[in-house]
Formats: structure tokens, C-alpha cells, sequence
């Protein structure tokens, strides 16, 4: 066989070749080929964090799962995307995700539009196996547009992503470490009060469950719109 | 010239006026100034300030993100994520308990609640006479010693719970 074309790599996914450009992730190809691998923080047009740990594939001669986001693809690896081991972490994700706050579907905004609920379901999560947490969050409402509720809060980070890297503004972060972390605006002000927040709302509609939405807004009438991101990204790279 | 107004200019990082008159600022400043107005000396200047203040306020991290143009938020972050930093003022002794793996092991919980028993402060919290402040570390990197305490800046290691209380009782008792 003659050597793969510089920048084309071929690999083997769930035993089957693909060709892939060398630049591309695992996770990238895995959507070219219509394989379906869960996520959580990904989302194109930001940056990779590989936070959620969702995305983790199994590959053979290695002990280590890794995160198929951030996954370069290379000539000759052997990637499974399915498999009892992996389906038992990413249901384990999701169910101590799902106790770590308070997570009640049927009063949300985003009932029936929300990542969370939707991976829940796609993975069979019937019950929660570890103890809920419950614990308490105040909601921040003070922005004339929107509401942030810590509640519904996965801490995936898009919206931390979104405002620095498209926006620009850098509103958001992470504060704390460990179980104490949260999302916050500014010097954890009021999100109102923030003096660098343009009221985008891209945080908004990248945000995957309920923690961030639009006022107004009633049970299950949240939709998230992010058809913008891939295009806004395009545009911005083209004319820096 | 208000706080946003330097912080959006581009070249006004090294131009921020300080946010108030208290001759400390200065050395903050010159911290600053020694690391070229660089946002990657944000941690080193919040050290600066916790050192010259005790602790770090909100005038003090707005005038850190304004110099060195770093986002309020990213500063905020940063000082909540290092246990180092405190945004309180600390009390006029510190007893700090490392709750690293090892200490955890060895007991550092009871100590906490040893200590916590007798000043009626949670971890964080300073009594309200000012006199004591109670905290807890991640790890302090002397697993051999373990469990392990600070005082007011010196290592204990291998405590007991009552030699603790008596260490902190000695705080409570004399105006040391």
C-alpha cells in the first residue's frame, strides 16, 4: 500500500476504515460519519475543553479512555465509540451531573429543548443511583433580558467560551474549584450590573439546559437558536 | 476617568490610578510595573495586594484587572480558585488545617471541628472579635507530617485535636 497523501490519515473506527484530514478530531469524523458519540461541552464554533468527559472513546492497546473532542485523528489508531465500559462511565456522568444540582424537568424553561434531558433519555437514565445534593442556589434575574439560574447549571462552560471567544467580551468565568465551583458575571456581581456584558445573548442560546434563558419565558418555552455560531465564527476568522 | 473607561483603553493599563491615597498601593504598583503590566503576572500581583492588605477587596481586583487588562472575571476566578487568596479580612491569627488527602486521613477533620467547637466559626469564618480566623487548605505539600496545621504562618505537624484547641485557647487568652 502506498503511504497516505500528507495531511490525510486513515483509521479504524467501530472496525471500519476512514480517511480523515490530520487536523481533524475523532469527534469531527466520528459526525462526518454519522456516528452518534455524546456530548456535552463541544460545540462548533468554540474552542475544546474536553470538561464533560462525555465524549470518551475507547482505543485498543491503551488502558486510557480519551476524549474524542480533543482527540487528534492519527494514522492507524483503532477507535470503539460504543461499548459496555463506555456506556456505563457516560450514563455514571450523567447521573451524578443530574445530582449535583437541582435538575426538575417539569418546571424548567428549557423542558423538551435541553441537552441534559436529552442525553439523559438517549442513554436509558431512568433513575439516579447517588444521593442529590440539593443544594441551594439563588437565581439572578437582575438582567433586564435574561435570567441565570445555578440551578439548572452543568458548568459545560459555552457560555464562558462563547463571550470570550466570538463576543469578545469576556463576561463570563468559572469561579471556585470542585463541588464550590459556579459560572459567574464580572467580579461576581449581579449580572445586571456587569460594565463589560453587550446583552448578546450568545451565552444564552449556547447554554445546554435551563441556566440560562430569556425572560419572558415559561415552562418548556425556551428553544435555543445557535445556527449563528458556525456562520459568526466563519465570518470572524475570514476578516481577522 | 472611571474603572470601565481603563479598562476597555489600550494603553492605559500602567495609568490606572490607584483606588485610594493609602501609600500601599504603590508597592502593589511596582509589582506591576516589575512584570511589564503582563496579564500573566496576575497571580503574582494578587499576592502583592493580599500581602501589603491582608486580603483581597473589590477596589483592589478591579485596579489589578484595569493595570494589567485582565477581565474582572478571570480575576475574580483566579483569586476564588487559589486558597491562598481571601477575599475577607483575616483575623489577627490564622489556623489553618490542611485537608490534603494524606491529613484527611490522619484526622484533619476532627481538628476542624475540634477548633470549629471551640470558636464557634465554620471554616472561612473569623470570630467576631476579630481575634481568630479558621481555615482550611487543600494541601500544604507535608504529607509526612500529617495531620498538619499552620499558625499564624508556622507548620505543626502531627497534631492532636486537644493541642490544637490548647494553641488557639492561648490565642483567645493573652492579647499576643
Amino acid at each position: 500500500m502506498s503511504p497516505a497523501a500528507p495531511g490525510v490519515v486513515t483509521f479504524v473506527m467501530d472496525g471500519k476504515d476512514v480517511s480523515a484530514r490530520a487536523d481533524q478530531t475523532v469527534l469531527a469524523v466520528a459526525r462526518e460519519h454519522n456516528v452518534a458519540i455524546p456530548t456535552l461541552c463541544a460545540l462548533e464554533g468554540l474552542s475544546t475543553v474536553g470538561a464533560c468527559r462525555l465524549c470518551l472513546v475507547e482505543i485498543a492497546g491503551s488502558p486510557k479512555l480519551q476524549p474524542a473532542c480533543v482527540l487528534k485523528a492519527t494514522e492507524g489508531l483503532n477507535v470503539s465509540t460504543r461499548s459496555e465500559r463506555l456506556d456505563k462511565y457516560r450514563k455514571m456522568i450523567v447521573e451524578l451531573l443530574l445530582s449535583e444540582r437541582n435538575h426538575v424537568c417539569s418546571v424548567c424553561v428549557s423542558n423538551g429543548h435541553c441537552d441534559l434531558q436529552s442525553l439523559a433519555q438517549s442513554l436509558g437514565i431512568d433513575h439516579v443511583r447517588f444521593p442529590y445534593l440539593y443544594p441551594s442556589f439563588a437565581v439572578d434575574a437582575s438582567h433586564a433580558r435574561f435570567t441565570l439560574d445555578h440551578n439548572r447549571c452543568v458548568l459545560c462552560t459555552r457560555c464562558v467560551r462563547v463571550c470570550d471567544e466570538v463576543e469578545g467580551a469576556h463576561t463570563w468565568d468559572v469561579m471556585g474549584r470542585g463541588i464550590r465551583s459556579q459560572v459567574i458575571t464580572g467580579l461576581k456581581q449581579p449580572w445586571g450590573e456587569s460594565e463589560s456584558c453587550t446583552t448578546c445573548g450568545k451565552c444564552v442560546q449556547v447554554c445546554p439546559t435551563g441556566a440560562l434563558s430569556e425572560k419572558g419565558k415559561s415552562v418548556a418555552e425556551m428553544r435555543k437558536r445557535r445556527d449563528f455560531l458556525p456562520y459568526l465564527t466563519q465570518m470572524r476568522e475570514e476578516h481577522a | 476617568m472611571s474603572v470601565a473607561q481603563t479598562h476597555h483603553g489600550r494603553f492605559l493599563g500602567s495609568r490606572t490610578p490607584a483606588p485610594s491615597g493609602d501609600a500601599r498601593w504603590k508597592l502593589v504598583a511596582a509589582t506591576m510595573r516589575r512584570h511589564g503590566y503582563r496579564a500573566d503576572a496576575l497571580i503574582e500581583v494578587l499576592h502583592a495586594v493580599q500581602g501589603a492588605f491582608g486580603f483581597l477587596d473589590d477596589d483592589g481586583l478591579r485596579f489589578v484587572a484595569a493595570s494589567l487588562r485582565v477581565p474582572y472575571s478571570r480575576v475574580y476566578g483566579v483569586a476564588t480558585f487559589y486558597q491562598h487568596f481571601t477575599l475577607r479580612p483575616p483575623g489577627k491569627h490564622t489556623c489553618v488545617v490542611c485537608m490534603g488527602t494524606t491529613c484527611y486521613i490522619k484526622g484533619a477533620q476532627g481538628l476542624v471541628e475540634a477548633v470549629q467547637d471551640r470558636l464557634g466559626v465554620k471554616p472561612g469564618q473569623t470570630t467576631k472579635d476579630g481575634r481568630v480566623s479558621l481555615l482550611e487548605a487543600r494541601c500544604i505539600g507535608s504529607c509526612g507530617l500529617a495531620p498538619a496545621v499552620v499558625l499564624d504562618g508556622a507548620m505543626h505537624g502531627k497534631i492532636k485535636a486537644e493541642d490544637l484547641v490548647g494553641k488557639v485557647e492561648e490565642w483567645m487568652k493573652h492579647d499576643s
